[in-house]
């Protein structure tokens, strides 16, 4: 099918859905923005869409921690329509404060056969440093399931956040994590090697970047692939003068390429 | 109800980041006793859901599940170590909690209703410490007086918040029978800061209406009088002694910053300095508007909360222009006193300078990150003079509807105020931030602090946007200084206004009428909404939780009417409130000061010169503070605040795209010297202009569509030799702006930036001018950055380096002055400005970088470190005049309009053409060695440094 929709989610502070809703239309889809209050209302609206998204920003202010009120809202009015949307087959992306959400609601990293949920093991904390940053870092792909990811491509996009340290309970956690496909991107230096600050520029066990859930339809990340849409984002464009797609494209072009493909 | 409380604290194995850097600030402070601080949050809920509910919001809410744990109830000191002081910091009664409000909601979605809600911090430090290390540790990193109530030991809480409802008792203030010094002492006992000659007018105009004022009606007058408000210093007429000569002014500001404005006469300018923010075209369906507010008193007092109502009201400013524009990005400006000042040095009643650094930053960060409009452009300026005045300016530019840039407030209109609600905070802000400081401030004038919550503005900008698209109102304006009353009396000025002020929507009950008119209370706007329009507007808003009330409407009796509860509390004419402010005319005075050249020995070697210069306040990167601020949202980014192949070299200015699919783009910049004002004011301002306009031309915007905007931060104005170095800018501005054909579209003043000391002497702020600009850039591709391309590209500079290191960086890691101040030459300036950006535009340029502070050296050091390439200079090819002879003066000279650039050998003889008859020279080559070497005119190397060398020195004064 050629008309693939997408829902970029808006709620009280988050921030980011314009240019999410851009990059959408971008790379193929009809892209809409809607309010949280208005799919809590008509639950059925999202039976109109094929990817959800939930976008940057600091949603009801990132108060108690970062998206944890939203993910509360959600828990208990929207919990079961989010888990139709994906096992509908349907693809949902968080990006930076939507990570966050998604991993606090226990959409990631998702139930597995073997764990019964990771509600209560993984988290998305404040960065070692203390303080927001904003900086760009090179993410290398860990797993062949997520659709939205080219496996063998390592991309550069910024990381816009205070609360970006994903951290397990402990280290069977990790280790589940790491054995069930969980981890989608680890934060690298320009060679594909794993570091210390600012490599890894908020302290993530194992790097981690992002998340996947068993089906590889769900992707939760904290860099922000909707501003590195177009060549003139990227940091040094005027050093290298690049041509090609911008490297935050292919989770986008991917995601729509997925539902051209499969409904 | 029973009150729970609930601490949550962090699991072992997770690092406490908070307490954490706390422990860090408490051995900045000297206290070595502390060998660690746990921190906790505390939430105090009234509810009457049982414990096995609590458990619930505990650990499904308030608790991470893997790196917290939490009890709920109180919890003791540690086992075991007897050593240990707990430490409680709440809200004061009254002050806005934003997380409070949020777990509220967030109880309500688990299915249990909650009364009071509150969130306090609590510590417990370990190590044995004396009762005066506690009292400063809670005083200088723990609370803030102003807003937070601190407790020590573990027995109490503080009260809840007094919810005493108001009584209606309508107060009359006398001034009918008063003379001159009974005037006067009303003024001072009541805070209207109005001056006797005021007094007198108001005493005039109550004496022919036969009855005593209300106590609203004279605050109403103080707010609308103020200095915040109207500007009477640069509006007032003014004779000026300037060394010899005598001139008049009718009209300050009309004369000169105003004036260039008018005889410019841009038809691109389509509103200018008559709404909350100079408007200018974008493109043929668009417009931008551009405001720079200053937020100094507040952030004195509490520079985290003062920094963030300082942005988060200068936000509200393009929201409440014209009929309303969309943010699209935030500069900020800061001015403090040298951070690593001794604590003993430091006079009472004033913050560490560090402290309201690190403060204004993060307050800056939290409130601009959160309304996800990114922070692109700014500068720090460290001075001692600024220790108990820091200045804050803070900056939005907004993107419009070309056709909606005018608002039509009509009789019959509803009046709405939207968003936030209002409370007891900031009262008083318009009148206190137009007078002196003294020593006492913090206690007396804590109730002038705002608190903000950025979300409760995200939010109402959200349906404003919708409404505004809808064409639901007629016109719109923010609630800034003087709040309610300011807002309805500017918006109804030709018409006449009735406002029911019991039915403004309150935080807490207790308000009473007068402090419900002139509440500062944050995140609030007004609009004018036709009868026929409510419901459709009102239902946007509430779709998204947003509160709206209609107060009242706008007449054609040209009178400002008060009720509560059907009481007439004030009848003012609208004429009397906005045009009987009496006219001053003030004296001035400027004298150049006599002032010699230090005599400095010339040196073999300047290494030592240029890594001090690097490191020093003003010149060190600003890397910790950029980042902090998300300059990315929004995705308009084209050149980020740093650039270069590490992505950390210093960008001159920034450009974003306001629209995501096309390639036209703005550039935003500023200029700042208050160093040269100490040697004469008018170079100073003119050194400000060519600065911001040199940053613009380097990036690639066009020389033909500048705006400025001046922010006048001054000392007390009332001193005719203050007054004199004002006037003295305020004529240079007339005069850059004409030559560079670049008119002032917005500006501000911030006057009696004055500190009074327990001694009774003073300290007062160096006349500030900050300049700010912006332009267009037609096609983004083309855009320039200040990072070394390649090896064997060719360097020229343009722009003529004369002796004049008056007022540089060499003369102040010496501690001297000096007498020779840049000199801009308005005739050359713009030529060297349009031939720059026809050479960008040509692609004849790789990259371009501005000389300023710190001079050519500082210029060639960051373009080759921000790079990763080497250069290799040469003196001997410098344009310069005849007296500029030492290399110490053409090294570090800050002379003005010179520019960088780098050109690839085959476009020398196009690049070269373009520069005939200007001052130009070939100073060097990219190299690949990794290395700075600048050779004399004898050929002798006189600096030569490795890259990392340069950069580390650069970088380390703020690797905090």
């Amino acid at each position: 099918m050629n008309n693939v929709k997408a829902i970029v989610l808006r709620a009280a502070g988050i921030n980011c859905d314009t240019e999410t809703e851009y990059a959408l239309n971008l790379a193929g889809a009809n892209a809409q923005r809607i309010h949280i209050n208005q799919i809590i209302e008509k639950q059925t609206i999202l039976d109109g869409f094929h990817i959800m998204v939930f976008p940057g920003g600091f949603s009801y202010g990132d108060d108690v921690a970062a998206g944890k009120i939203l993910a509360n809202q959600i828990i208990h009015h929207l919990a079961e329509a989010i888990r139709k949307f994906i096992a509908d087959g349907k693809l949902v992306l968080g990006i930076c404060n939507g990570f966050q959400v998604l991993t606090k609601m226990g959409i990631l990293p998702g139930d597995d056969s073997t764990t019964p949920a990771y509600q209560n093991d993984v988290t998305i904390t404040c960065n070692d440093s203390g303080i927001f940053e904003d900086r760009w870092v090179y993410l290398a792909p860990q797993t062949k399931r997520c659709l939205f990811i080219d496996p063998d491509k390592q991309i550069y996009m910024p990381i816009a956040h205070g609360e970006g340290k994903v951290v397990a309970k402990d280290d069977d956690t990790l280790q589940a994590l790491i054995d069930n496909d969980h981890i989608a991107f680890k934060y690298v230096d320009e060679d594909g090697n794993e570091g210390g600050y600012p490599i890894n520029p908020n302290g993530s066990i194992a790097s981690i970047a992002g998340l996947t859930d068993t089906t590889g339809r769900v992707l939760g990340l904290m860099p922000h692939p909707e501003r590195h849409i177009h060549n003139t984002q990227h940091p040094r464009w005027t050093r290298l003068k690049t041509k090609g797609q911008p490297d935050g494209m292919t989770i986008f072009k991917n995601a729509v390429n997925y539902i051209k493909n499969n409904f | 109800m029973t009150q729970w409380r609930f601490e949550v604290f962090n699991h072992t194995g997770f690092p406490d980041v908070h307490g954490h850097s706390i422990l860090e600030e408490i051995k900045e402070l000297g206290i070595k006793e502390i060998q660690a601080v746990q921190s906790a949050r505390v939430f105090l809920i009234e509810a009457d859901f049982d414990k096995q509910f609590a458990k619930r919001v505990a650990e499904e809410l308030l608790t991470d599940p893997v790196c917290e744990q939490y009890i709920i109830g109180r919890s003791g000191p540690p086992a075991g170590l007897a050593k240990a002081t707990l430490i409680e910091v709440h809200l004061k009664s009254g002050v806005t909690d934003p997380v409070a409000e949020s777990v509220t909601n967030a109880i309500y979605d688990m299915g249990q209703k909650t009364g009071n809600v509150r969130t306090a911090k609590k510590y417990i430090l370990l190590g044995g410490i004396s009762q005066k290390q506690i009292d400063t540790i809670t005083k200088k990193i723990l609370a803030n007086d102003c807003i937070e109530e601190v407790i020590i030991g573990n027995e109490t809480e503080p009260p809840g918040p007094h919810l005493k409802p108001y009584e209606f008792n309508l107060v009359h203030w006398p001034v009918c029978n008063l003379d001159a010094g009974a005037l006067t002492k009303l003024s001072k006992e009541k805070d209207l800061f109005l001056n006797l000659t005021e007094m007198q007018t108001i005493r005039n105009y109550y004496t022919e209406l036969s009855r005593e004022p209300t106590d609203v009606e004279l605050e109403t007058i103080a707010q609308t009088w103020s200095e915040h408000c109207v500007h009477k210093t640069l509006k007032s007429s003014i004779d000026f002694s300037f060394n010899d000569q005598q001139l008049h002014f009718d009209n300050l500001l009309k004369e000169t910053v105003f004036k260039a404005t008018k005889e410019l006469d841009k038809n691109w300018c389509i509103s200018v300095f008559e709404d909350n923010a100079g408007v200018v075209e974008f493109d043929s369906d668009s417009a931008i508007c551009f405001k720079v507010e200053t937020h100094n008193h507040p952030s004195a007092l509490d520079p985290y909360g003062g920094a963030a109502t300082g942005i988060g009201g200068v936000i509200r400013d393009p929201m409440g222009t014209g009929l309303g524009a969309k943010p699209i990005a935030n500069t900020d400006i800061f001015c403090f006193g040298e951070p690593d000042k001794k604590i003993g040095d430091i006079p009472k009643g004033i913050l560490h300078p560090k402290r309201i650094m690190k403060g204004v930053v993060a307050g800056v960060r939290d409130y601009g990150n959160r309304m996800g409009i990114p922070t692109v452009n700014g500068a720090i300026y460290f001075d001692d003079r600024y220790l108990a005045n820091p200045l804050v300016f803070c900056g939005n530019i907004g993107l419009m509807d070309k056709n909606k840039c005018f608002k039509n407030p009509q009789t019959g209109n509803l009046i709405i105020v939207v968003g936030g609600r209002t409370g007891r905070d900031g009262i008083h802000g318009a009148t206190f931030s137009s007078g002196q400081m003294t020593h006492e401030y913090e206690t007396i004038f804590s109730h002038a602090v705002q608190i903000g919550n950025a979300i409760t503005e995200k939010k109402m900008l959200d349906v404003l946007l919708k409404a505004n698209e809808l064409n639901l109102y007629e016109a719109i304006t923010d609630c800034g200084a003087g709040g309610l009353s300011s807002a309805v009396g500017e918006m109804g000025e030709k018409l006449g206004a009735e406002v029911e002020l019991e039915k403004v929507p309150l935080k807490y009950a207790g308000l009473s009428y007068t402090e419900i008119w002139i509440s500062e209370a944050q995140e609030r706007m007004l609009i004018a909404v036709k009868p026929e329009k409510l419901d459709e507007i009102m239902k946007i808003f509430k779709a998204e939780n947003v509160e709206a009330t209609v107060i009242g409407k706008f007449t054609d009796n040209k009178k400002l009417t008060l009720r509560y509860d059907g009481n007439q509390i004030a009848e003012i004419d609208m004429q009397f409130l906005h045009e009987g402010i009496p006219k001053y005319s003030r004296k001035a005075a400027w004298n150049e000061p006599e002032l010699t050249e230090p005599a400095i020995p010339e040196k073999q070697n300047y290494n030592d010169d240029l890594l001090k210069i690097l490191s020093s306040y003003n010149v060190a990167s600003k890397e910790w503070v950029i980042r902090q601020y998300d300059h990315e949202v929004q995705g308009g980014s084209v050149v980020k605040p740093l650039t270069g192949e590490k992505n950390d070299g210093p960008s001159d200015a920034a450009v974003i795209k306001p629209k995501l699919n096309s390639q036209k783009a703005i550039a935003i910049s500023c200029g700042m010297n208050p160093l040269y004002g100490d040697i004469d004011p008018y170079w100073m301002a003119l050194a400000g202009i060519d600065e911001a306009v040199r940053n613009l031309i380097s990036v690639g915007a066009r020389p033909d569509r500048i705006a400025l905007l001046d922010n006048f931060c001054w000392g007390n104005c009332t001193k005719p030799e203050t007054l004199g170095t004002l006037v003295r800018s305020a004529q240079a501005c007339y005069d850059g702006a004409t030559a560079f054909k670049a008119p002032f579209i917005s500006g501000k003043d911030s006057l009696n930036n004055e500190f009074e000391c327990e001694d009774g002497s003073t300290i007062s702020i160096p006349p500030t001018l900050l300049v700010s600009a912006v332009s267009i850039v037609e096609d983004v591709n083309n855009c320039v950055t200040m990072d070394l391309k390649d090896s064997d590209n060719l360097l020229f500079i343009i722009g003529e380096t004369k002796n004049e290191l008056g007022g540089s960086h060499y003369y102040k890691i010496r501690k001297q002055l000096g007498s020779n101040v840049p000199k801009v030459d308005l005739r050359k300036a713009p030529k060297i400005a349009e031939k720059i950006s026809e050479a960008i535009n040509q692609q004849l340029i790789e990259s371009c970088h501005d000389c300023s502070e710190g001079g050519l050296a500082v210029t060639l050091a960051e373009m080759a470190f921000a790079g990763e390439l080497g250069i290799k200079a040469n003196l001997k090819g410098l344009p310069k005049s005849d007296d500029c002879l030492k290399a110490s003066s053409q090294l570090f000279s800050e002379s003005t309009s010179r520019f960088v650039v780098e050109v690839k050998q085959e476009n020398f003889d196009n690049f070269a053409k373009l520069m005939l008859n200007l001052p130009f020279g070939q100073i060097g080559t990219v190299t690949k060695e990794k290395k700075l070497i600048i050779k004399n005119q004898n050929g002798k190397n006189i600096i030569n440094i490795d890259n990392d060398k340069l950069k580390q020195s650069w970088q380390k004064t703020f690797n905090w």
